[in-house]
């Protein structure tokens, strides 16, 4: 299994969608053959026209917010005494998440197909948050599909699309989570694909969704290179991107475009959430070594009992809530191109605690994953080395969590 | 040999109505009672489509999905899906099954065992619901080599090209899905239409036998008399469900609605 230069990893996989040989594909129910046909080839069309590019990047700049800052943690840095602690702060992206990406992306493929309808699905509301903005601001009537565990636990997101005027469905099979939500919006999809069109929240799923993903969220690696550049006049020759992964939308991102570089001057650190210390249960697959599976129409390393039924998970952070992982961090792992690890719910909510106390920056529990890792690590590199944390979402939405487990002062912002 | 299923057409041909064939799901709501509702059913349908059940089922409506969690919640094992089947060819040996399920569940015990576990259990066919033409070529050729029919789908969406690409490698089995919906979904088009979308693909080549499902219940299986075959699920599913809420037994309750249904293809 080998990572091409020079090709986009999005369009490294076979003619059936498999990222080397075995990760991705399209393992979905006849219905969704044409409609999904149909996406691939608006897509290819549209990633290559040049008036489209400048659409996308209109919208970016102007309404999503871009560039998100780049900003050095000077006081976390000086308290840990080893690398440079850095963070792209993409919760400066209108709506607070990198999820804003994919929605764009997903609503204006919408909107040029001459679909009226747009679904989703989400796990922490981050990207029900966002498809229901972009719904709004394209004028597309919206359904987002959620967990009711979710639904309890990311109240202040749950109102925040509401008030974009989407509907909410509640997904009570299974565990109540992500994984549910997801399949319910795909079996939504399959019984309305004629007026629907579908945004999946991440890069998972059939294969063409996990492409539309990473080329969106690419956003991310786009922005960071020329700060970089800006920064420190060319690419530092010691660089270590973290970034907390659960489908893997905003890693996938964060990493795009160093994909080429070597990977002792960029390294790529993933970080899973592990769950609480003392559970079994984990949403870290890619971590604790689970066998290839087939997930909401794509193969990939997932959580299942011996028998092939999906595993639940647990972890404190919805976003990363999720037994799968996208088949480009699959493949990425296999082809050793990153490094995949996990941190507990405790650590994340350690991370919390050292991040906020030292800057002013309020990483919502998923990142704090990706924080508690990199903060580990830097303690032991040396201070010419550049570490780059991915702040993909905001604690706003964590508030509740936070307050229950961390206490009153941690749930207020500062 | 011709293959069971084969037959099971042919008999329903000279008796003009079209194949009934039924589906539920193994181990729903235990293994020993699923075994018993499949020989009540035996009675009047003509081919039995066994779900393999599956926690993620992508293209499942909620009394099907019901049933799957039902059964996986009672401990239900691929060899134990294997072992109901093998248990009710003994009493009932040229009754067609068919499993139907999800992809995972083959691949995780390993398509080369699967297929010898179908072939000893005497498993006829297999539809699986995410494994579309051309991803499903390789495994359908296995199938064949074992004489199990690898039933293709078809769906109002699929186009003519892919149509006719699906037939002409297609086994003597092909399910068409009535309409852009899960298991169990209200029929959102009128019967007429449905036919009318079936003799576009009848047409492809008339000798294969294609069967409707998807949203057919008693009130409207007789209007679609002139097909091959009529699956009738998730009605099923509804009805054991609600014998269990009521204490009653589901293996009569289901056998009568069997007979109903079939009075109504007569």
């Amino acid at each position: 299994m080998k990572l091409k230069k020079k090709i986009p990893v999005i369009d490294q996989g076979n003619k059936l969608g498999f990222w080397g040989g075995k990760f991705g594909g399209n393992f979905v129910p006849e219905t969704l053959k044409k409609p999904i046909e149909d996406l691939e080839s608006l897509f290819n069309k549209l990633k290559e026209d040049k008036n489209f590019i400048i659409e996308r990047d209109k919208y970016f700049k102007n309404w999503v917010g871009s560039p998100t800052r780049f900003i050095k943690l000077v006081n976390l840095t000086s308290y840990i005494g080893g690398a440079q602690i850095w963070s792209k702060v993409v919760s400066d992206a209108n709506g607070g998440a990198h999820k804003i990406y994919n929605a764009t992306v997903h609503c204006l493929l919408a909107k040029r197909s001459g679909k009226k309808i747009i679904c989703g699905d989400t796990g922490a509301g981050y990207a029900g948050k966002m498809l229901s903005m972009a719904a709004k601001k394209f004028g597309l009537k919206c359904k987002i599909f959620m967990g009711a565990k979710d639904i309890k636990r990311q109240q202040p997101n749950v109102r925040a699309i509401k008030k974009n005027g989407a509907e909410v469905i509640p997904v009570y099979s299974g565990s109540q989570t992500l994984v549910d939500a997801v399949s319910e919006c795909m079996r939504y999809w399959v019984a309305n694909c004629d007026t629907t069109a579908m945004c999946v929240g991440s890069t998972v799923g059939p294969a063409i969704f996990v492409r539309i993903c990473g080329w969106s969220t690419s956003q991310i690696s786009r922005e960071l290179k020329a700060q970089l550049i800006s920064e420190f006049g060319s690419i530092p020759k010691k660089l270590k991107l973290y970034n907390c992964v659960g489908g893997g939308s905003s890693s996938f991102g964060f990493w795009n475009e160093f994909m080429d570089y070597n990977k002792k001057q960029c390294e790529f650190i993933g970080v899973e959430a592990g769950g609480p210390k003392k559970s079994k249960k984990h949403a870290a697959p890619l971590t604790y070594g689970s066998k290839i599976g087939i997930l909401h129409g794509a193969a990939q390393y997932v959580n299942q009992n011996s028998e092939g039924q999906i595993e639940e998970t647990e972890s404190i952070s919805a976003g990363l809530d999720y037994p799968g992982i996208s088949p480009l961090h699959c493949f990425l792992k296999d082809t050793k191109r990153a490094r995949y690890t996990a941190a507990s719910d405790e650590e994340a909510l350690n991370a919390y605690k050292l991040v906020t106390k030292y800057e002013k920056l309020r990483p919502s529990l998923e990142p704090c994953h990706a924080f508690s890792v990199a903060i580990k690590e830097s303690k032991k590199f040396s201070k010419d080395t550049i570490v780059v944390v991915n702040s993909c979402g905001d604690a706003y939405k964590d508030r509740g969590i936070l307050q229950k487990r961390l206490g009153k002062k941690y749930a207020k912002s500062n | 040999m011709l293959n069971p299923i084969s037959t099971a057409f042919k008999k329903a041909k000279q008796e003009n109505r079209p194949a009934l064939l039924t589906y539920t799901v193994a181990g729903d709501s235990t293994k020993k009672q699923s075994l018993e509702i499949l020989k009540s059913i035996a009675k009047n349908a003509d081919i039995l489509e066994v779900g393999v059940p599956h926690n993620t089922p992508v293209a499942d409506g909620s009394q099907i999905q019901t049933s799957a969690y039902r059964a996986i919640k009672n401990g239900i094992k691929t060899k134990s899906i294997f072992q109901i089947v093998k248990e009710f060819k003994k009493f009932n040996k040229d009754k067609p099954v068919i499993l139907m399920g999800y992809y995972n569940m083959i691949f995780q015990y390993g398509e080369k065992k699967f297929l010898n576990k179908c072939e000893t259990s005497g498993v006829n066919g297999l539809i699986v619901v995410d494994l579309p033409w051309p991803e499903n070529k390789d495994f359908a050729k296995k199938c064949k080599k074992k004489s199990i029919f690898f039933i293709q789908l078809l769906s109002p969406t699929t186009t003519n090209k892919r149509l006719n690409k699906i037939i002409k490698n297609s086994h003597q089995m092909s399910y068409f899905i009535s309409m852009l919906s899960t298991t169990g979904g209200k029929l959102k088009v009128t019967p007429k239409e449905i036919l009318k979308n079936y003799q576009k693909i009848k047409r492809i080549n008339p000798k294969k036998d294609i069967v409707i499902g998807f949203g057919i219940t008693e009130k409207t299986i007789g209007k679609l008399k002139s097909a091959d075959g009529v699956v009738v699920g998730s009605a099923i599913c509804k009805e054991i469900t609600r014998s269990l809420k009521s204490r009653q037994n589901p293996v009569t309750n289901v056998g009568k609605l069997i007979a109903k249904l079939k009075n109504k293809i007569k």
